[in-house]
């Protein structure tokens, strides 16, 4: 299975099935941060029930120092 | 002067703190713990796989209300983009609008602005656009519901202080709004300036963060805030273009 994730095309080699599932996998708290899959915003409370698909384009991001 | 009042919220603290450029998290928590600071601002960007930033674990999100910026877009379309992914991340509708397609100045597209700042109001998000020191545009944006106008001293990061000191009168006499000076302060003596001339708060970051000590200068910004709030509570006097002269004019050795 292929997700381009940030920009950059990563393959899996077992199928992820959720968005919680692949932050699980990249080890990326869901707390404070927000998705946006095929260009849609992704609410956190629905990370668990939403499902991906090959080919999928994520942006994956969160907070950072600024002002 | 008046309580310092946005969206319903009541900061007792005049002195917003953003987050960027800290040598250290541990540095960061002090200078903030330091500011004495209500509200801090942060960015939005692509969480990193490989080396994730550890400013976030410093911020204690219970203590201060985190107010993401719009940092990096170019202009109203991308704005809404990072303001609907902030909101999703923060849990929060508060958002500091800003587009700065310049990348010399950092200077605020007025246009982009306004037309972002429409729709997010529409869109339920506290909005606290960053703009120039424009009379005419902070009212546009008061009248379509911003939350507050932060308009500028000077470009972002200058250290440059308040060099739009006219307009920012005339924003602050007009506005019903709080106005917050945001960017370019670079002493605590320009944000005693920014509240002396009324402004209800000032935003500062790199001017701590890039100190040498920023938990000093922290301390030292806090102070000078608090002065200038004195200052105003205490109320000042007019100036004056002839002397008038403190000691008594009367009682003189012949």
């Amino acid at each position: 299975m292929k997700l381009t994730i940030n920009g950059e095309e990563r393959a899996f080699a077992q199928p992820v099935t959720t968005v919680a599932r692949l932050l699980e996998q990249l080890g990326v708290p869901a707390a404070r941060t927000a998705v946006e899959l095929n260009g849609s915003v992704i609410e956190q409370h629905r990370f668990g029930e939403s499902e991906l698909q090959d080919g999928d384009r994520m942006e994956i991001v969160s907070f950072v120092g600024g002002g | 002067m008046k309580d310092l009042v946005i969206a319903g919220r009541k900061f007792t603290s005049r002195l917003f703190v953003g987050t960027g450029k800290y040598p250290s998290p541990d540095i960061l928590r002090r200078s903030l713990e330091a500011s004495g600071t209500e509200l801090v601002t942060v960015a939005l960007r692509r969480v990193s796989l490989t080396e994730p930033d550890p400013t976030l674990a410093a911020i204690d999100f219970d203590t201060y209300l985190v107010m993401p910026n719009t940092s990096g877009a170019r202009d109203a379309e991308e704005a809404l983009r990072l303001a609907r992914l902030a909101r999703a991340a923060s849990g929060l509708d508060w958002i500091k609008l800003e587009v700065t397609p310049d990348p010399v100045y950092l200077l605020p597209d007025p246009a982009e602005t306004l037309k972002a700042a429409e729709v997010l109001v529409k869109e339920g998000f506290t909005v606290l656009p960053y703009i120039h020191a424009d009379p005419t545009l902070a009212r546009r944006l008061e009248d379509i519901g911003c939350a507050a106008i932060m308009p500028l001293g000077s470009p972002i990061g200058s250290a440059r202080g308040i060099k739009t000191e006219e307009f920012l009168r005339i924003i602050i006499e007009q506005a019903s709004v709080p106005v917050v000076v945001d960017a370019g302060i670079g002493m605590p003596s320009h944000a005693a300036q920014a509240i002396e001339l009324g402004a209800d708060a000032v935003l500062v970051n790199t001017a701590i963060a890039v100190a040498s000590d920023p938990v000093l200068m922290a301390e030292a910004f806090r102070l000078a805030v608090q002065a200038a709030e004195k200052a105003m509570l205490a109320g000042p006097i007019e100036q004056q273009t002839q002397a008038a002269a403190s000691s008594p004019l009367t009682g003189f050795l012949e």
